[in-house]
């Protein structure tokens, strides 16, 4: 297979296509606009639906009809916008309807600026809408993930009947490298029979996150949890360099965990015992392998972000004291550069 | 199953009144003289004349009538507060062949769903929209809605709605009207037996719309809520005639064929 040459969004929203999503709504906001831009060329070739909202809150409420109805449907934001889509997230996820939705992060808080970051990491991993729920959250680091990523989104988002969000930023959506555009398959997926398209032949489909009856919400949650749980057992993704005898495993996911690797990649060339891990799945979290790394050896953990301190938390919760966890971050306006980093590594050897 | 009663009537005689296919064998919940009861029984016997309970999808609103997906006998969804039509939007281009209508309260259409309803009007959705008017919050407890009228009182305008602090009635009807997407925008009411015959013929025309394949179509029904304006069902009625059919004008406002083109 050749490889191809394309923006970072644009390779979201061919893989999306190709794997069969047939509804998109969305609204601008840069950096992410190349999205919608594509999906309203492309979408009708395959018989799709396009359609420019009003807003982000039309347009999440709009994969939320889309997907009852029975389609593949997705819709992109950057921060500001995916605050916004929180109401409808929860809803999606209430109602357990599959979506993904896209977040190609920018510098917050309030409007911020237009430059890749990573400050939404708490606001998609620790819930952003009401209730008790959670996202299958994928973060792709490069162009490849990013195409790879998109397709077992739609997949994750229709097994479980669950909102899926993929974590990206302004660095991601813009940047252009050659990846290989991998045919989709899909993969065996239980029927929709729970799809709203007319009751001709069967008992009307009811689809609602409203549960008022004596102990059904509770049951509702146990089952969303079950969920949860299923993910926690089958779904985590990371990836690790040299971490089994490193001395310091830099912790950081997405573009922070591509800048950091350049710096482990020029220490490890000067003989340095330093390792990456990086977390591909944001929920479930890799806690388990992370824990694993802590009690192995004595090396120390710096978890490094593009925010000012957000996952590191949750690197501290597996870890629970067995090591130390050191931070280094640039919050929204600022991007780290690989000298940054090493100069932070060797004042921590 | 039905019951031996039900079985020996229907040998005896012709039957002409009877629970439409259209709605599910439960009691509707809604206060006495609530007008939800009788616009759902419009609905469901429309959608029954019609013949396209098979192809119908609801949207239910938040407020009282959230529980039409407990009372509708076909595929219903209920949705975040005001968001309908942006639900239905995109059920209706992704299943064209479904009919899809919204119903939706004063809350949910002319306050937070405001943004969502002028959108998919002016989008010109082939969606039906059936507009519940009742000029107050029923489901929270009797605030102001944008309908309420002046001096009317309400949980949250203890002294009458006061044009200075709390501005004037939405007529979204004629305002609906003034978009071209829109194909029909009317308001009824529900204040007589006159008019509530006039309302079916309505709510029947705003399907035939949709049947057709030409573009939005609204319907406004100013509805009594007898819990929340402290009045029987009877002066509720009165209410209705003496004091909205004042403000809120029935009659068609606009009335085109948009075929698709
Ligand atoms: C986002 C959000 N805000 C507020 C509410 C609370 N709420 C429920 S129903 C309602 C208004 C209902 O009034 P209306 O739409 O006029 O319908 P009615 O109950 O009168 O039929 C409100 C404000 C909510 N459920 N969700
Ligand atoms: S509160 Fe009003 S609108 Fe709600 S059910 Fe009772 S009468 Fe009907």
């Amino acid at each position: 297979m050749k490889k191809i040459l394309m923006k970072g969004n644009e390779a979201i929203a061919e893989a999306a296509v190709t794997s069969e999503c047939r509804f998109y709504a969305g609204y601008p906001i840069t950096p992410q606009n190349e999205i919608p831009e594509y999906m309203s060329e492309h979408l009708s070739e395959v018989g799709g639906v396009f359609i420019q909202a009003e807003s982000e809150i039309a347009a999440i409420n709009m994969v939320y009809g889309a997907s009852a109805a029975g389609v593949r449907a997705m819709t992109s934001s950057s921060s500001p916008g995916i605050s916004l889509k929180q109401e409808g997230i929860s809803f999606l996820a209430g109602a357990q309807l599959p979506a993904v939705i896209v977040n190609i992060q920018r510098g917050g808080p309030g409007l911020g600026n237009i430059s890749g970051s990573q400050s939404d990491y708490f606001q998609t991993v620790k819930g952003g809408g009401h209730g008790d729920y959670r996202l299958l959250v994928y973060a792709p680091y490069n162009l490849q993930e990013m195409w790879d990523l998109t397709m077992l989104a739609f997949d994750k988002a229709d097994e479980y009947r669950n909102p899926v969000m993929l974590l990206g930023d302004g660095i991601l959506g813009q940047m252009m490298e050659p990846f290989y555009p991998t045919p989709y398959v899909r993969p065996k997926l239980p029927e929709k029979t729970w799809a709203l398209n007319g009751c001709a032949g069967r008992t009307p489909n009811v689809i609602k996150s409203l549960y008022m009856g004596d102990g059904e919400l509770e049951q509702s949650n146990y089952q969303l949890k079950a969920k949860y749980d299923k993910m926690k057992k089958n779904d985590v993704l990371y990836d690790e360099t040299d971490t089994t005898d490193a001395e310091l495993i830099v912790v950081a996911f997405g573009s922070a965990a591509r800048i950091a690797f350049s710096a482990v990649k020029q220490m490890q060339k000067e003989g340095l015992k330093v390792g990456l891990f990086r977390p591909i799945t944001l929920f479930p979290f890799p806690e388990v392998r992370l824990k694993e790394l802590a009690e192995a050896g004595r090396c120390r953990f710096l978890t490094i972000e593009l925010n000012n301190g957000q996952m590191v938390e949750d690197v501290r919760l597996a870890v629970n004291g067995k090591t130390a966890v050191e931070f280094y971050g640039r919050p929204g306006g600022a991007i780290m550069n690989a000298e940054e980093i090493y100069e932070v590594i060797k004042k921590l050897l | 199953m039905k019951n031996i009663l039900e079985v020996q009537l229907e040998r005896q005689m012709e039957q002409v009144f009877k629970r439409p296919e259209s709605l599910k064998r439960v009691h509707f919940r809604y206060c006495p003289g609530c007008g939800h009861s009788i616009i759902h029984r419009m609905i469901a016997e429309c959608i029954d004349e019609l013949g396209i309970r098979e192809r119908v999808i609801g949207i239910a609103p938040v407020g009282c009538a959230v529980y039409a997906y407990d009372y509708f006998n076909f595929d219903m969804i209920e949705c975040a507060h005001g968001r309908p039509p942006a639900v239905a939007t995109a059920i209706k281009r992704v299943n064209p062949d479904n009919i899809v209508f919204s119903y939706q309260g004063d809350g949910d259409l002319a306050a937070i769903g405001m943004g969502e309803i002028v959108h998919a009007a002016a989008r010109g959705e082939k969606l039906s929209v059936f507009f519940i008017n009742n000029a107050t919050y029923g489901m929270t407890g009797g605030q102001m809605a944008p309908t309420t009228l002046l001096k009317q009182h309400t949980t949250t305008t203890t002294r009458g709605r006061m044009a200075n602090t709390d501005g004037y009635p939405l007529r979204i009807a004629e305002l609906l009207a003034t978009l071209e997407g829109v194909s029909f925008a009317a308001r009824t009411a529900l204040n007589d037996i006159k008019n509530v015959i006039k309302t079916k013929q309505l709510v029947r025309k705003v399907f035939e719309k949709q049947i057709n394949g030409e573009g939005f179509s609204f319907l406004e029904i100013l509805s009594p809520c007898p819990t929340d304006w402290h009045l029987s069902p009877v002066d509720s009625l009165k209410w209705i005639e003496t004091e909205m059919m004042k403000v809120y004008e029935a009659r068609i406002f606009k009335d085109t064929q948009q075929k698709d083109g």
